[in-house]
């Protein structure tokens, strides 16, 4: 707390009343036009040389100030009739409504309006200002309901307000005019009372009798190639507006009729409306000759493309790359393949040496065109382009100090970005690899922590252009430190897919592979010291293999896997070990050897298995799904079973006699019992389909190392299911049942989404209709949940955005004032634990045995 | 609602009890901070209504915690 000296305690914001806008005002617009012949800005125009400097060398005639010292100056224009401000419409219609029309004061009596002033000035000295608005919104409410003036005894007519700016008494159309002269006679107190401070902004004050002309500095006028000057569209409006009020000053002297005024006076009130605010309902936005709607003053700070979220919360950058990205697990977990193309147009300042230099000139010989090149030299403040001509210049004049902007290399540091940045893992730091193609590359196993998948989603690729950037990047944000998550301590890269299946298979006890194949599988994996590759005998187990990229000193029990100086002597590789998210092995090995060590290991973890699969070669038949006579038979008389016991259900709850579940009405307990027995069915099947298949069964390896589940084979093979709306069985259709074909209240499986045949054997049409909306409602599901629950983690992350674990263990927020007294209780940093959990007993067990 | 209920008897109401001046100056000298560092807590909570706080005061609470069991939190009694 002690470094803030300053600290807004409040803002408070207030009408310009007429007044201050021509006192803040150094000259007042004349005319709509710009410019004169020779192009220079006319005086008394909306580009007056008197309202900022917009062109570089110029001087400003009212502060003599230049480009970027003259911060602009207003202006202002005299409405020929007055014009209701837009944002203000509301409090407009509230004063109309609350004062009288005869006499402009507030619509209570003497009494009342005593109380609620006394109401409060008691809270002003009580120190309770927050209360206050409260009072004012009961005075406006009961002010509005009189219809008789307590004051001068004038009968009201109530006041409607017609979108967008108008408002009417019966049939008469309140003027402006009227609303100004009303507005001027409410008294201070009856302001004050109705809920507005007028030593900050007088209810007249919202009708506009003069404009004032924003200074050309927030709308300058830009100059196109052609050579021709393009005005802002502020400018555009304005000159609109200018305009308008010229006509309309000329008819009213002329003593035009009253309707050719009240005509202009109304386009007026547009092109005011739609310069505070153009996309406002009910008035059609005004455009430019092209079609496309003007930008002004709301939409220049409204929403994403406004002011705040787009130019001040949000941030560009130089040295960016983005492309979409496809899979390369042959490169390294750590490395990002760039394409030549943007290898050529990133670059990397190299500080010229006495070491270095004729490395540089290489790089310049080839130019910006021939890959590894480059861009730019920086000498001192000059930056040289490397063309063709002045190739020979830069390089006769290359001396130790400079900087050379060379191409990408193979090693260069590179953070590498999917969005939505959800956690830090969306943003990591990968070497560059430069590879032919357009696509950035990745290693499969990266696409967890960046959730990102290869159906067109694209990335963003940084290039850190200082030592002290590369460095954290190197340190805080490689992809080695974060493999495990800070979520829940557990490693989020992982072997997926074919690297699953592949050591899963290999690691069978029954593989076994020539030395011929083991040699080719190790080599390409990278195993290349010559002492494993001879050590291998004529036959070799699968668990050899494995064994052979393990570390000699490493030691791991997990369930049946059992690795002991590094050979692997019981087990199989399977998801539970290497696979994301739960990957024991992975982690044992991240907590005993080194980050370097770790990402090495787990390379040749993944490759062994996809270069493995590759030589076994790995699919899935229609026989897969075949399941013997015997257990088909088995499985129908479990469903036989199920049917006449729901059928046995719905007869006693039909008669009556169904035993309620507590706090369940009869027809929840019968669908409960219903589920549950529907449920058991598939299940029972589910494990006496896994049991009669064989370990070679493509569909039973895929559930167990690499995708699906055995939900997905019992489908296929024997049964459905019952499909679920809403947790629910099928309900909605027609009346009391769910298609026309089913009688009334029928409570049997098949009329409620049973489907009780194979996707194989197929669905009849009731059932694949059921199926069918099941699946839309899936579908919809997800489509409709992932941006609602996007921007209530928008909403949570910036809310939570500075909170911070400090040194003493507390959590604090921004104000370091205390919001959790230890982190998460227990002080754990959950990225160090496992699940959440340090395991002493287990660290004191492995100690002791060092 | 029943004006005698008693939501401090509740099973998901926390215990909360008022510090001494001497557990209040151990407290913000263990954590090295000013009172009006601690979260607040409304001088009109229900659950600390019968521990007549006064503003300043410093309630300490007893939550439930699923990592450790219990784990005491503190708050300043505010007004309102």
């Amino acid at each position: 707390m002690e470094n803030i000296y300053k600290k807004i305690d409040k803002i408070s914001f207030s009408l310009l009343s007429p007044q201050q806008i021509k006192k803040m005002a150094h000259v007042k617009v004349v005319t709509p036009e710009l410019y004169d012949k020779e192009g220079y800005p006319v005086e008394g125009g909306l580009m007056d040389t008197r309202l900022g400097v917009i062109d570089p060398g110029l001087r400003c005639r009212t502060c003599n100030g230049k480009l970027k010292e003259c911060p602009g100056h207003f202006g202002y224009i005299e409405l020929g009739r007055p014009v209701l401000h837009i944002s203000y419409i509301k409090a407009i219609y509230t004063f109309l409504q609350t004062t009288c029309k005869e006499c402009s004061r507030l619509l209570l009596d003497e009494e009342s309006t005593q109380k609620y002033a006394a109401k409060i000035d008691k809270l002003k000295t009580s120190g309770k200002e927050e209360l206050i608005p409260k009072v004012c919104k009961l005075v406006r409410a009961t002010a509005k309901t009189v219809k008789k003036c307590p004051h001068c005894k004038a009968k009201l007519t109530p006041v409607k307000f017609e979108k967008p700016s108008t408002f009417m008494e019966e049939t008469k159309r309140v003027t402006p005019i009227e609303i100004l002269e009303r507005f001027e006679k409410i008294s201070d107190a009856d302001v004050m009372l109705i809920g507005v401070d007028p030593r900050f902004a007088r209810p007249e004050w919202m009708v506009m009798g003069v404009f004032p002309i924003p200074p050309v500095t927030m709308r300058p006028s830009i100059t196109l190639e052609s050579g021709e000057r393009a005005e802002d569209d502020l400018t555009h409006k304005l000159s609109d507006i200018v305009r308008i009020n010229q006509r309309l000053f000329e008819n009213i002297n002329a003593g035009a009729p009253e309707i050719i005024v009240e005509d202009l006076w109304d386009l007026l009130q547009y092109h005011i409306t739609t310069f505070f605010n153009n996309d406002i309902a009910q008035v059609p936005p005004a455009r430019h000759r092209s079609g496309q709607p003007l930008k002004t003053i709301t939409e220049r700070i409204k929403s994403k493309e406004g002011r705040f979220r787009h130019n001040l919360a949000g941030k560009r950058v130089n040295y960016a790359a983005r492309t979409v990205i496809s899979p390369d697990p042959k490169i390294e977990l750590n490395e990002v393949g760039v394409p030549v193309l943007i290898a050529m147009e990133l670059t990397v300042p190299e500080r010229v040496t006495e070491w270095n230099i004729d490395w540089l000139k290489k790089f310049i010989k080839n130019g910006p065109k021939i890959y590894p090149g480059a861009n730019y030299v920086l000498d001192g403040t000059k930056k040289k382009k490397i063309t063709l001509e002045t190739q020979e210049v830069i390089l006769e004049e290359l001396a130790p100090g400079q900087i050379v902007e060379r191409h990408l290399l193979d090693g260069d540091i590179s953070i590498f970005n999917r969005q939505p940045s959800l956690h830090r893992m969306s943003i990591m730091c990968h070497k560059v690899r430069v590879l032919p193609g357009k696509s950035f590359r990745l290693n499969p196993s990266v696409c967890n922590p960046y959730n990102a998948d290869f159906d067109g989603d694209e990335m963003n690729l940084h290039i850190p252009q200082t030592e002290e950037a590369r460095a954290e990047a190197e340190i805080l944000m490689e992809v080695e430190t974060q493999i495990m998550s800070p979520k829940h301590g557990l490693n989020v890269i992982g072997c997926i897919d074919d690297a699953v299946t592949g050591n899963y298979i290999l690691t069978k006890d029954e593989t076994e592979l020539t030395k011929e194949d083991a040699v080719r599988l190790l080599i390409s994996v990278g195993v290349e010291d010559s002492e494993t590759l001879n050590s291998l005998k004529k036959k070799i187990s699968g668990k050899q293999i494995f064994s052979a990229i393990l570390p000699k000193d490493f030691n791991f029990v997990h369930d049946k896997v059992i690795i002991e100086n590094g050979q692997l002597k019981t087990g199989q590789i399977d998801p539970k070990t290497i696979g994301e998210g739960n990957g024991t092995l992975l982690r044992d090995i991240h907590r005993n050897y080194s980050e370097a060590e770790c990402v090495d290991l787990f390379g040749k973890i993944f490759k062994l298995g996809i270069a493995y699969l590759q030589i076994r070669g790995f699919t899935i038949t229609t026989s897969d799904a075949d399941i013997p006579e015997e257990v088909r038979e088995k499985a129908r008389a479990v469903i036989q079973d199920a049917m006449t016991s729901v059928t046995d259900i719905i007869a006693q709850y039909k008669q009556n006699r169904l035993k309620t579940f507590s706090g369940k009405t009869m027809d929840e307990t019968l669908e409960l019992m219903v589920m549950q027995k529907l449920n058991e069915t598939r299940i029972s099947i589910g494990k006496m389909v896994s049991k009669s298949v064989s370990e070679e069964n493509n569909a039973i390896i895929m559930s167990r190392a690499g995708k699906g589940n055995i939900i997905n084979l019992a489908q296929t093979s024997m049964i459905v299911g019952q499909q679920a709306l809403r947790g629910k069985r099928i309900e909605r259709g027609y009346k009391n049942r769910t298609l026309s074909l089913f009688k009334e209240h029928d409570k049997s499986p098949e009329a409620k989404g049973f489907v009780r045949h194979s996707y194989k054997n197929g669905l009849n049409p009731v059932e694949f209709f059921f199926h069918a909306m099941t699946g839309r409602d899936s579908l919809m599901d997800t489509a409709l949940r992932t941006p609602k629950s996007g921007y209530l983690y928008r909403r949570l992350a910036n809310a939570l955005q500075d909170l911070k674990v400090e040194y003493d263990g507390t959590v604090r927020d921004a104000n370091k004032t205390i919001v959790q007294f230890a982190y998460g209780d227990d002080h754990i940093d959950v990225s160090k634990s496992e699940n959440g959990t340090i395991d002493i007993k287990k660290i004191i067990e492995e100690v002791s045995k060092k | 609602m029943d004006a005698s209920f008693d939501v401090t008897k509740h099973t998901l109401v926390p215990k909360h009890s008022k510090l001494t001046v001497e557990q209040v100056t151990k407290l913000i000298g263990e954590y090295n901070i000013s009172i009006e560092q601690l979260p607040r807590i409304l001088k009109s909570d229900p659950a600390i209504k019968t521990l007549d706080p006064e503003v300043g005061d410093v309630i300490e609470i007893e939550r439930k915690s699923p990592t450790i069991g219990k784990a005491k939190y503190y708050r300043m009694v505010m007004n309102g």
